[in-house]
Formats: C-alpha cells, structure tokens, sequence
C-alpha cells in the first residue's frame, strides 16, 4: 500500500485522514454539478469540478473537510469549484465542528473563468476569516504535486496553522508564472532545487510560516491535523501587532538576501548548505528551534 | 483622472494626505465626517514593502481612531513577481494586509474601496475586494489577465476567447464584468463625495456579492453552490 500523500488522489487523501469510513461527501459527482464555463470553451469538465467537500471525523472529532484535486486543471478555482469551498466554510458557522481541515492543492484562479475564480478565492478569505472569528480553527494540510499557489497562497497564510511536507510549495505567483513575465533569470523553473529552496515546505518551516513539517506520508498528515484541533493563534489587534513586528524584522534581517541559504546561515544554522538533503527527522533535529 | 483631482472631488472640505512615492495615506473630510485613505498614485505592483507600510497604516487607524471608515484607493498591476519576494513569502505579507483590514472591520470601521485606476489579481485580492462594499470608476480597469496572454497559456485560440467574451463576463477583464460578477457594488460618476457619503451609509452582508452576481447575471451559480453545501442533509 502507498502511503505518499504528494502521490495519492484528493480522494485517497481525504480517505486516509478521516476516520474509516467517516466521510459524508456534500454535492458529490452523482449529483453532477460541473463547471458550465469550461464546457462553453469545449474543455472537459469534472462532476465534482476538482474538489471534495463534506464533513467526517479524526479521532472521534467533528470536522469539516475539504480536498483540491491537482490532476484535474492543477487545481484550479473556478466558479463551482470557489463556491463549494465558500459553503462548506459557511457549514461551519452553522454546524460548528472542531476544525475545518483544508487539503489544498492548486495553482490558483482557473483561467478559462478567470473573473469568477478571482471572486471566489475572495469569498473564500471572507469565509475563512469569519470561520476564524468563530473561533473554530481552519488547518491547511500542503503536501501534493501542484504546491499552493495563486490567491489561495494567500488564503493559506490567513488560517490558522498550515501543515507541510518538504514536497509541499507555498507561495504566491508560481515559479512557472514568474519565469514567463520575468524571465529564466528571475526564475528558473526548471530548477527544481532552487523552487524548493525557494518556495518548498523546509524553507516555509524556517520561516515559521508552516506550523510543521512532516515527512511525506497519509499517517503524518492525519496526525498533524489531530495535534492541531486546539490550535487557535489570537489575531486581535495586540496579535496582528506581533504579526506586524515578526514581518517587519524579517524583512530587516533577510530582505537582502537572494538566496535562501543565507536566510538559513543567518538563522545560525550551521552547514545550511546540507539542509535540502536531509530526511526530515534529521532536518527538524538540525534547526531545532533556530527559525524566524 | 489623477489622484490629486480624484481626492479632490472625494474631499471637497479637504483632506490631508500624505504623499511617499507612489504611496499615500491620510484622512479626509466627507460632509462633515473624518475618512482614513490609503492607497497609489500610480498604478504598482504590490510587494513585501508595500504591504507592510499598507498594513502599517491600517493598524494605526485601529489604534488611534476608533470606527473611523477606511477608504481604500489602491491602483495595482497586481502581485510583485519576483523570486525575492516568494523567497520572503509574499503571501503571508499580503495575507496579513488582509487581515488588518478585517481587524479594522471586526472592529467597526466601515471599509470602502474604490478602484479608480486599475485593479488586478493578487493586489486585489489583498485589497479592494477585502472591503464590505467595493466601488469603481466607470473608466477602471479589473482583470485577471488580458486575452492574448490567457490565449497563450489556455492554449484557446484568441478569437473564440474574443467572441465569447461578448456574452460572457467570467473570464474577459473589464469593470463591467465585475459589476454583474458582483464584485463591484456600482460604478461611480458625478458627485464623488455623495457616492462615499452613501456608501459608508450602506449595510453590507458576507452573501451581498454572490446575490448581485446572480441577480445581474453574472454569476449564475456562485450562490446556488454555496447554499447546497451550507444545507445538504448528508452529514
């Protein structure tokens, strides 16, 4: 049996983080409501438009769950796809499970409905933030083939703790993106280990910005998320102040780096160099606490 | 219209803002009432710096004027695309900005914005569509992407993009696409000041977007989705 989370589907994710059998899928594909905008453009559609949403248990817990596909459009949000999320969001200020647990996967705003998917992934940050306000946590689990990129890199860093493997990538334009208006100077794409040096999960980890990393299996997922449920970081005033003050010096102490290596020898990590090759128990062993 | 001219007619009675670069912030006088304004005097690409000072300012609304409303007046080209600023993690510098202003709103500021340049993408996201009601020039530009390049990429010939975009407004860029999408509450023109003074008067609610959207056409299922999901009995 494959326990990779970066390999496995949507839905065998989803399967391996809940408890067996758990899973009440809400607008499944037998319901067939698929994206009206693709087929207008003559593209093939999907019956679930390339996510899962509904509601389970981990560990005996209420939650909520929702799964981007990556292999169908890379993720990509979409009209039905956006609204999906925005109601199983909404559930929870109804239903108020003990988390909402978010599979994300995505290169962000879908194109062929470009407006649409914008104001989407907008409704989704209104959404996730009044889910927060509840006070009802929302854990993003980041391990799959596309990253999470676009306006749901944003949407990532609004929730309130973010889990990722060293596979996984966060950011905001995509590597692809950057190299096609910038340049293969700017970015190299195809330079994989300078995009996971740059937009990786041992890089976000460093900077604080991944709650945790774990290593690149279904079992170290689940037990992430479970470890999370209580989490509930403030983000009143005196929060967003500290929040203010961590971005401030770390613009202060790393802005004129080009390399995240010299962000990780700043952080005092000795042999930083070595870090992208180790396994991740040895990874977390050798940071210790030295993060941003 | 350029800025100077636009806070002039937002604020006839005056107002006091201040210029750094292309960023500026400040207050102004609506009939009668104090308004915080942050926003560009060109049209930028918003990065790790510019989010920061944004986010700056909004706080420092919160912490010294209780409920005052916040316009927002950003003109951007869209997210700064630089591997430097992945590197620092822009998303989290925008989605802090982000969440200053839903500080300011859970904190009772009415937040307005109006785009009276141009508005695109992940500078939008973190910005103008944050606001409870967001507004718009007749003659502002809001997109994604302009035809040819999502031609490019969708691998979708440029003239099938261009002859649907006719009918449909999910994907072509163009304010009035996001005045049916919702998005966009009304296009400005005329009294600017009596359009502000209305709008920090207006109720807003988290649904307001997808009813207009569904209501002018725009998006037709937005709604219907999200209310399916809120009320599937499954679970």
């Amino acid at each position: 049996m494959n326990h990779s989370y970066y390999e496995a589907s949507a839905r065998e994710r989803m399967a391996a983080l809940l408890d067996a059998g758990s899973f009440q899928e809400f607008l499944p594909p037998s319901d067939r409501v698929s994206s009206p905008h693709l087929k207008q453009l003559d593209q093939p559609g999907a019956f679930d438009d390339g996510i899962l949403v509904g509601s389970g248990r981990l560990a005996g817990h209420a939650v909520l769950a929702a799964a981007q596909e990556g292999i169908f459009m890379g993720g990509a949000v979409g009209e039905v796809h956006g609204a999906k999320l925005v109601g199983l969001l909404e559930r929870a200020l109804v239903t108020r499970p003990e988390a909402v647990l978010l599979l994300l996967e995505t290169g962000g705003v879908r194109l062929h409905e470009a407006n649409a998917g914008l104001v989407a992934v907008s409704e989704v940050m209104h959404a996730v933030l009044a889910v927060r306000t509840a006070g009802i946590p929302v854990i993003v689990l980041d391990g799959g083939q596309f990253g999470c990129f676009g306006g749901m890199g944003i949407v990532a860093a609004l929730c309130d703790a973010v889990v990722m493997s060293e596979e996984g990538r966060l950011g905001l334009s995509g590597p692809e993106v950057i190299e096609a208006s910038r340049g293969v100077e700017e970015f190299d794409s195809r330079d994989r280990a300078l995009v996971w040096r740059t937009v990786g999960g041992k890089h976000r980890y460093l900077l604080g910005e991944a709650t945790r990393l774990v290593e690149d299996s279904l079992p170290a997922f689940r037990e992430a998320a479970l470890a999370l449920l209580d989490t509930r970081p403030a983000f009143g005033l005196e929060a967003l102040e500290a929040e203010h003050a961590r971005l401030q010096g770390r613009l202060e102490r790393f802005g004129d780096c080009r390399e995240s290596i010299e962000i990780w020898t700043r952080l005092g990590i000795e042999d930083a160099q070595s870090l992208p090759l180790l396994e991740t128990r040895a990874f977390l062993a050798q940071v210790g606490e030295r993060r941003g | 219209m350029d800025i100077r001219t636009l806070l002039e007619r937002l604020f006839p009675a005056g107002h006091s803002v201040a210029f750094e670069d292309t960023y500026f912030h400040g207050s102004g006088t609506c009939r009668g009432a104090a308004v915080a304004v942050l926003g560009t005097s060109e049209e930028v690409e918003i990065g790790v710096e510019l989010a920061l000072a944004m986010a700056h300012d909004v706080l420092d609304v919160i912490r010294t004027a209780p409920q005052r409303p916040i316009l927002l007046l950003v003109a951007t080209t869209g997210q700064r695309l630089s591997r430097r600023d992945e590197m620092l993690g822009i998303n989290a510098y925008l989605a802090h900005l982000a969440k200053t202003i839903d500080l300011a709103k859970r904190m009772g500021h009415p937040v307005v914005s109006l785009v009276w340049s141009r508005a695109v993408s992940g500078g939008f996201l973190a910005t103008g569509l944050l606001a409870d009601l967001c507004f718009a020039l007749p003659e502002a530009e809001i997109g994604v992407m302009n035809l040819p390049a999502m031609a490019r990429i969708t691998k979708i010939p440029l003239e099938r993009l261009e002859s649907l975009s006719a009918t449909s407004p999910v994907f072509a860029p163009g304010v009035a696409n996001y005045l049916r999408m919702g998005a966009v509450e009304e296009l400005w023109e005329g009294d600017l000041e009596a359009h502000l003074d209305g709008a920090l008067r207006l109720p807003s609610t988290r649904e307001r977007r997808r009813v207009l959207g569904d209501s002018r056409g725009g998006r037709q299922l937005a709604r219907s989705v999200a209310e399916r999901v809120r009320s599937d009995a499954r679970g």
